[in-house]
């Protein structure tokens, strides 16, 4: 098998704050391998967030290797495109604006990025709305452009943050299918993060489960389900075994919480 | 699917039904026709307070002129050319007096809020100066300055400026984390992710907080006329006292609001064309 895209090694990160310090991550191990989808889950506070953000390069760490082709992550960078959890579109730019900053950033042709930007609308379905700025966008909408503008600069790999975490289960649902449909086309390194264990398994290839104080990978468990995948996949016994997998090995670590809970109330 | 059962309240007997009420007026938006109107109406009913409360002599002249003798008043200084003079003058130093304050204000606001060395630096200094009363300063920047608009210009600095930090280090901190890791995504330069992505981001906030000390610039002109000036509103106030001429300064002090309510009302109207991006669907 050839090398991993995105390997995580020994990864570990403490907090300190004014009651102690918060192990967040210990010994976090994860390949993501080249065009290859994961999805991060577990309960919330686990540290999966933390996670990508070392991996955006966006917070330092403690201890381990991140490395991407090899290549050692010290900073955030263009190689890693970042859709975050919070609507992140810039209010003053248009949609297509929005888009054209990204490229602009990254170096494009000014002669391009016009045609890049629209171009990369149409991918997620927004043609018609580059004039539009954030405001007259729904939650949704947002969220896609959000994703064209961090799949427009052509980054190594994307990393997306719970992006449909503040969407109605609809929408959401929506969202996950579109995602699916420019995956399968596009072929993209993707590390996802949720709380969705039926999001998790609907989108990704495996499906890794942190553990909880300090996080580390306690499963992981292929997706083996057969792509192209559509919404009807949801009502399979396959889908329904690994949803089930999923989910008892991530109530362990809640239920496992609880019972910490308890006992300090003692 | 069956009717619920009607609710019933413990003792078995059926609950009275909800009286109907109309729906709260809180936070419920009106029309800007309804809203001029209203506004139009208060300063309608407080104007025919004014004038039947003279015109029946109720309060004397002296304490509280009529209508009629101030706005003839204001006709007269406005035929005289004086009238048009005192506002150049005061328009002129509180624009400088202002714009001086906004510069200084506006960048070292970003930096205090984006960088918590240079807050912990000035922050605390400035809450100190910011404490110190305006008007104890005019007697010490006349023997610093003289009396000249340079002093004019300092009074506003000092009254506005160290207010304008804080407001400004408040709008730039309620800028999204995430956008300043959007920015850092993309590579930006650190220069480049202030100019670029917080200040834009700030921009509507800082130019209400700037709307907000304008007002503050006005009386803080007002003062350092009022005290020490051969020229300007205030000082055309401060020599009115001596002469008893109530009409004068009613007229002035009804001017000054009223120059007061257009700038604001101007930065209210600019606010909407600068962000048009802000109105919803």
């Amino acid at each position: 098998m050839a090398r991993p895209k995105l390997v995580i090694r020994g990864l570990g990160k403490t907090y300190r704050t004014d009651r102690g310090e918060v192990v967040a991550l210990a010994g976090v191990d994860l390949d993501v391998g080249e065009n290859e989808f994961v999805a991060l889950v577990g309960t919330s506070g686990c540290g999966k967030s933390t996670l990508l953000s070392i991996v955006a390069g966006l917070e330092s760490m403690d201890q381990g290797v991140v490395t991407i082709d090899d290549e050692p992550i010290t900073a955030p960078g263009l190689d890693r495109g970042v859709v975050f959890q919070s609507y992140t579109l810039l209010p003053w730019l248009t949609a297509e604006g929005n888009v054209a900053f990204a490229l602009a950033a990254a170096g494009c042709k000014a002669s391009k990025v016009r045609e890049i930007a629209r171009e990369q609308l149409a991918l997620v379905g927004l043609d018609g709305f580059e004039e539009a700025y954030p405001n007259e966008l729904s939650g949704g909408m947002k969220q896609r452009v959000a994703i064209a503008r961090a799949l427009s600069y052509r980054p190594r790999m994307l990393l997306m943050d719970e992006p449909f975490g503040a969407l109605d289960a609809l929408t959401r649902h929506h969202m996950q299918e579109l995602l699916t449909r420019i995956w399968e086309r596009h072929r993209l390194t993707v590390l996802f993060i949720t709380h969705d264990v039926e999001e998790a398994v609907y989108l990704s290839d495996r499906v890794a489960v942190m553990s909880n104080r300090p996080g580390c990978i306690k499963t992981l468990v292929p997706i083996d389900l057969a792509r192209p995948r559509r919404y009807e996949l949801l009502s399979t016994p396959e889908f329904q075994r690994l949803h089930r997998t999923v989910l008892d090995s991530i109530r362990e670590e809640s239920i496992q919480v609880a019972q910490l809970g308890r006992a300090l109330e003692r | 699917m069956p009717p619920p059962p009607e609710a019933k309240a413990a003792d078995g007997k059926p609950r009275p039904r909800p009286k109907v009420r109309r729906s709260s007026a809180l936070g419920r938006p009106i029309s800007a026709a309804e809203f001029i109107g209203i506004a139009t109406a208060v300063f309608v009913g407080l104007g025919l307070a004014w004038w039947l409360v003279t015109a029946l002599e109720l309060i004397g002249p002296l304490f509280l002129p009529p209508p009629r003798a101030v706005v003839a008043r204001l006709v007269a200084l406005a035929a005289s050319g004086d009238l048009a003079e005192d506002m150049r003058v005061s328009v002129y130093r509180i624009t400088v007096g202002f714009l001086i304050s906004t510069v200084c204000a506006v960048p070292i606001g970003i930096v205090i809020g984006c960088y918590s060395r240079w807050e912990a630096a000035i922050e605390p200094l400035v809450d100190f100066i910011r404490y110190m009363p305006v008007v104890a300063f005019v007697p010490l920047t006349i023997v610093w300055i003289g009396i000249d608009d340079g002093q004019k210009f300092l009074i506003i600095w000092i009254g506005t400026f160290f207010q304008q930090v804080l407001l400004v280090m408040d709008n730039v901190k309620s800028v999204p984390r995430d956008f300043v890791n959007l920015g850092r995504t993309l590579e930006m330069s650190e220069a480049k992710i202030l100019l670029r992505i917080v200040l834009p981001s700030a921009m509507p906030a800082i130019w209400d907080s700037l709307r907000i000390s304008l007002g503050w610039a006005w009386t803080w002109l007002v003062v350092a006329e009022l005290v020490a000036a051969t020229s300007g509103l205030g000082h055309r106030i401060n020599t009115s006292i001596r002469f008893f001429q109530v009409d004068t300064m009613f007229g002035y002090l009804l001017l000054l609001g009223v120059l007061g309510l257009a700038t604001d009302q101007t930065m209210k109207l600019a606010h909407r064309r600068l962000f048009r991006y802000l109105r919803d669907r």
